[in-house]
């Protein structure tokens, strides 16, 4: 079985590999690009770990055939801060203690900048039920909705 | 502030300079960039992927193994069965590191004449890729006679039940048994005389209880990579809750020395007490070694929900006998919990939890261990205590609704302080039991008023809390910064309480500490991170390594200085000579930069086993509403409150007491195990065993009561544990106090509660 | 005297169902050595499987710890965590 030659842009730069039709995103990011930052938490959609952007679309890694990227323009957690620049969510996540173990969190990340690029200014509501398909079995959700509420208001601002 | 509120203050927080403020964690930057590395995140060069063969009964004898198709599969590496590790014996326990059984871990991690669950790991398979590991174990044929399974607690008990283990006779019961059973072990705790206190009681109330298996639900699965050399030696890289426990586990399942097997631990993606305990490491090490290859083995979350971690469900049957002032006179409790394949449910604390927030005279409680054809279980955050809490704490709202008593006051009635007798046994030292019921009273949760199909209800919880065996160095560097090394992976923002600690004692700013979770030979022995033990026995290492760092200092200012030691004083960071000015205070920095010209390197270190841990008591008020037409409950306000001893970092003192809530809401509503007429796992993946998602759960309000711990240099109380332990009865009060139902079974699932409702009609 | 407290599982299997005893020991090894003197098997047992709470205060691994003259022993099960 041969391998597909495929190209894309991931975080800006554009990026070729060579994948199996079997392997998804997520294993393309991770045991090809060396981009470790997705996680795979289930496999199968259900924890968000992996949750990444193509073309501005908020997908999980693990439910995206790594040959589907062709063309697309990818955006990971390794790409959220800009150089030395921490995002406004991940300095929010920092000051106010919304991770304990961490493994969520670049999956939350990505995911709640997606939804202030969309909604700068969420209700609370509309935080959880944006961030619903980001599991997070440490921290009860409550810092975490904090940080995004907190980030989109310094976001708002700046 | 009203005088009560004033003792909750009992914590001069002037005293402090670094503890109980709230810093960026130290490893907090990588984790959220992405660049912290988890199990499954490591790779080396020339590195090859490992998978499992599990059984797809629940209980089956293996006839044969054939792995000549796997093996003459191209690319495959190497495969291991049973048959390559040694057998040890029944009696094979290591002590010091745990009361395990590591003839039942043994068995736990590759199966040898018996599967005993669906998901038993049976055989090993390593290949060049991951696709061609998994096509290698598919081809491994196994051939099993059915025997037949037993999935319940209550069942398992019968006399005619399925046996899983011919060798187990009920340890604890007089006479000695004669004939096998699946009950492991009976445990008593009694005090005074329950008989003579339920004949004095004006109310008797008793309920029983059901609750099924349900897992921690980290969100990393268990993720591993190993290498071993042609001689012998052995490294591993993984994600776990102890890397001396990893260590010490596979050395003994490998039959290796310990000093053999090097364990660098990764970041760990949560435990809750479901990393306390090792499924791959020994079969990656054993496939290594025949590969001569590192072998990687990722667990995909199927094979987590049907072989790791699950903790017990089982049955309960509480009765509590009170006075019409709501005195409790007499109060029983059995329980009978299962262990999953092999013994070693945590019936026992159950027993010891359930009651120990009262101060009780006559208590009688009764614990059953008992083997099923369910994985085996783990440890799950205040392993055993929420279900026995889910009895106790329900029954008691049943006994302050028939004495029209309000539920917090029936609690403050009989509440356990100092000097009160635990019903397991010893008397308790300074608790602040009563101090989270006075909170909870004043709260403004407490009396906000309620809409229709709304409940409110209350409940608390105990949990022990452990010290244990731990180790720190206290690194003084050439420039006044500082390294803390100590054996205990950060599971929850430990990195940040150890750096703090050391800074308190040091005088030095936090931003100059860098704490180090050390690999198994970089620092001494330490117990794994468990039992609310890290930031109360780890911390209390690093205290003492950091006294130790600041003793060598003075030491080297007074030589500095050509003054006698005990003219050398730590302030505020400086060595400062006393009863004289003729010398400079000296930092940190002025100190290490003559380190060479005084003696050599600066460090502290310090190895304890740490007694005097304090334990914590929490109580919850919970709010639901209720959807008749669906059964669905929702939380809509909830409020935990902790006595935590000295919050060393406020915030993740909170979210451990938030995670936890949630946990056990999910505990309350969501979470079981399904399992088919077969005995076989029907909800193996996150969909189906559904966690709480962020919209499922409302802020979770804390309140930190700080009592501090006589046994600690700073009155820290382990805080991890409690927080899982009321939620399960205050859910179930709450649905209580707006449907009128009392729910005994868990979860408290949409149709369950609907079937409840119709039947009420 | 020390008052030792045992477990009604361990009292079944030594002593008759007896949970209070009074032990005369300066420390831990000590007491468990005099029980095993009193109930043959007993101190395997106390040694390897159980945890004991002195004066309220609980050891996981006790051994040397001092026993007062008129402390209170109780022989528990080690407690593990998550």
């Amino acid at each position: 079985m041969g391998k597909h030659h495929v190209s894309a842009t991931v975080n800006g730069d554009p990026v070729e590999f060579l994948c199996e039709t079997r392997q998804t995103l997520l294993d393309v990011l991770r045991d090809e690009l060396n981009l470790t930052g997705s996680k795979e938490g289930c496999g199968s959609g259900d924890c968000g770990a992996c949750s990444v952007m193509v073309d501005n679309r908020l997908v999980c890694a693990c439910l995206v055939l790594g040959v589907e990227a062709e063309g697309r323009n990818i955006e990971t957690i390794e790409g959220v801060a800009q150089g030395e620049k921490l995002h406004p969510l991940q300095k929010t996540f920092l000051e106010d203690a919304a991770l304990q173990c961490g493994v969520c969190t670049p999956g939350v990340i990505v995911a709640a900048k997606a939804l202030l690029e969309r909604n700068p200014d969420p209700t609370e509501t509309e935080a959880r039920y944006w961030l619903a398909g980001n599991l997070c079995r440490c921290t009860g959700y409550d810092k975490i909705i904090k940080a995004v509420m907190n980030a989109a208001e310094e976001m708002r601002g700046a | 502030m009203g005088k009560e509120e004033q003792q909750l203050k009992a914590l001069d927080k002037g005293k402090y300079r670094y503890i109980g403020t709230r810093p960026v964690r130290p490893d907090g930057v990588d984790k959220v960039t992405g660049r912290a590395n988890f199990g499954a995140d490591l790779k080396l060069a020339d590195m090859i992927h490992g998978s499992v063969v599990r059984s797809p009964h629940a209980h089956a004898r293996i006839k044969s193994i054939n792995v000549d198709k796997a093996t003459a599969l191209p690319g495959v590496k190497a495969v291991v069965t049973g048959a390559d590790f040694p057998m040890l014996s029944p009696s094979d326990r290591i002590p010091g590191v745990a009361p395990l059984s590591f003839y039942d871990l043994s068995r736990n991690v590759i199966a040898r004449d018996k599967v005993l669950y669906d998901g038993h790991a049976v055989a090993a398979v390593a290949a060049t890729t991951v696709a061609i590991a998994a096509q290698a174990a598919e081809l491994i044929e196994v051939d099993y006679e059915l025997l037949p399974h037993v999935m319940k607690a209550l069942d398992a008990m019968k006399p005619d039940a399925p046996l899983l283990h011919e060798d187990m006779f009920t340890a604890g019961v007089e006479p000695k048994p004669t004939t096998p059973s699946n009950v492991s072990k009976r445990v008593a705790f009694t005090l005074g005389d329950v008989d003579t206190g339920f004949a004095a009681a004006d109310v008797v109330v008793e309920h029983e209880f059901n609750t099924e298996t349900v897992h921690q639900g980290y969100i990393e699965p268990h993720a591993c990579v190993a290498t071993i050399t042609e001689d012998g030696m052995a490294s591993i890289w993984c994600s776990s809750q102890g890397q001396f426990m990893v260590r010490a586990y596979t050395a003994r399942v490998c039959g290796m020395e310990v000093a053999k097997i090097k364990v660098v631990p990764s970041e760990i993606g949560g435990g809750f007490g479901g990393k306390t305990t090792i499924y791959l490491e020994p079969l990656a090490v054993e496939l290594a070694r025949r590969a001569g290859r590192p072998v990687k083995m990722v667990m995909t979350r199927d094979e987590v929900f049907r072989a790791t971690g699950p903790t017990s469900g089982g049955h309960a049957h509480c009765k509590i006998g009170a006075k019409k002032d709501g005195t409790i006179t007499a109060a029983s409790l059995q329980l009978e919990y299962e262990a999953g394949a092999f013994d070693g449910s945590p019936v026992a604390l159950g027993c010891m939890t359930g009651f120990a927030p009262y101060d009780l005279e006559n208590v009688s409680i009764v614990g059953y261990d008992v083997v099923v054809n369910r994985p085996k279980s783990a440890a799950y955050r205040a392993p055993g205590a929420p279900v026995a809490a889910f009895a106790v704490e329900s029954t008691l709202d049943v006994l302050a609704r028939k004495l029209g008593m309000d539920p917090i006051a029936l609690r403050e009635n009989n509440a356990a302080k100092e000097g009160t007798q635990a019903a397991y046994g010893p008397k308790f030292k300074r608790i602040g039991f009563e101090e989270t019921l006075t909170a909870a009273k004043n709260h403004p949760h407490w009396s906000a008023p309620l809409g229709p199909d709304q409940g409110r209800g209350i409940a608390s919880g105990f949990w022990f809390n452990i010290g244990g065996n731990s180790s720190a160095s206290v690194m003084i560097n050439e420039d006044g910064t500082v390294i803390v090394a100590t054996g205990n992976p950060d599971i929850g923002g430990s990195r940040a309480s150890m750096a703090l600690m050391a800074a308190e004692v040091l005088g030095v700013d936090i931003a100059k500490i860098k704490p180090q979770v050390a690999d198994t030979e970089s620092v001494p022995y330490s117990d794994l991170t468990g039992g609310s033990r890290v930031t109360f026995a780890t911390g209390k290492a690093v205290i003492e390594a950091a006294q130790d760092a600041v003793r060598d200092m003075k030491e080297r200012a007074a030589k500095i200085w050509e003054v006698d030691v005990d003219q050398v004083e730590w302030r505020d960071g400086k060595a400062v000579a006393i009863e004289t000015d003729k010398h400079q205070p000296l930092s940190v920095a002025d100190i290490a930069g003559m380190a060479g010209k005084t003696g050599g390197p600066i460090s502290g270190k310090a190895n304890i086993n740490a007694s005097g841990a304090g334990p914590g008591f929490g109580t919850h008020i919970c709010d639901v509403e209720v959807d008749k037409e669906t059964g669905r409950v929702t939380v809509i306000r909830y409020t935990a409150i902790q006595d935590v001893g000295t919050a060393i970092h406020p915030s993740y003192v909170e979210g451990q007491l938030q995670g936890g809530a949630v946990q056990g809401i999910g505990w309350a509503i969501n979470e079981e195990y399904i399992y088919d007429a077969d005995g076989r796992l029907e909800n193996s993946g996150f969909l189906d065993y559904r966690v709480p998602v962020a919209s499922d759960v409302p802020m979770i309000d804390t309140v930190l009561v700080e009592v501090p711990n006589p046994g600690h240099p700073y009155g820290v109380r382990g805080v991890g544990e409690v927080p899982i332990i009321p939620p399960l009865a205050a859910v179930a009060n709450a649905i209580a106090d707006a449907t009128g139902l009392r729910m005994t079974d868990l979860p408290i699932s949409p149709p369950r509660l609907l079937a409840a409702i119709d039947a009420a009609k | 005297m020390a008052k030792v407290v045992l477990q009604t599982e361990l009292a079944n299997s030594f002593t008759d169902g007896v949970t209070q005893l009074e032990v005369e020991a300066d420390n831990v090894r000590q007491l468990i050595a005099a029980l095993d003197r009193q109930y043959p098997g007993m101190g395997e047992r106390l040694r390897t499987r159980t945890a004991v709470a002195i004066d309220g205060e609980i050891f996981q691994e006790p051994y040397l710890e001092a026993i007062e003259a008129n402390s209170e022993v109780y022989f528990l099960p080690k407690i593990e965590g998550g």
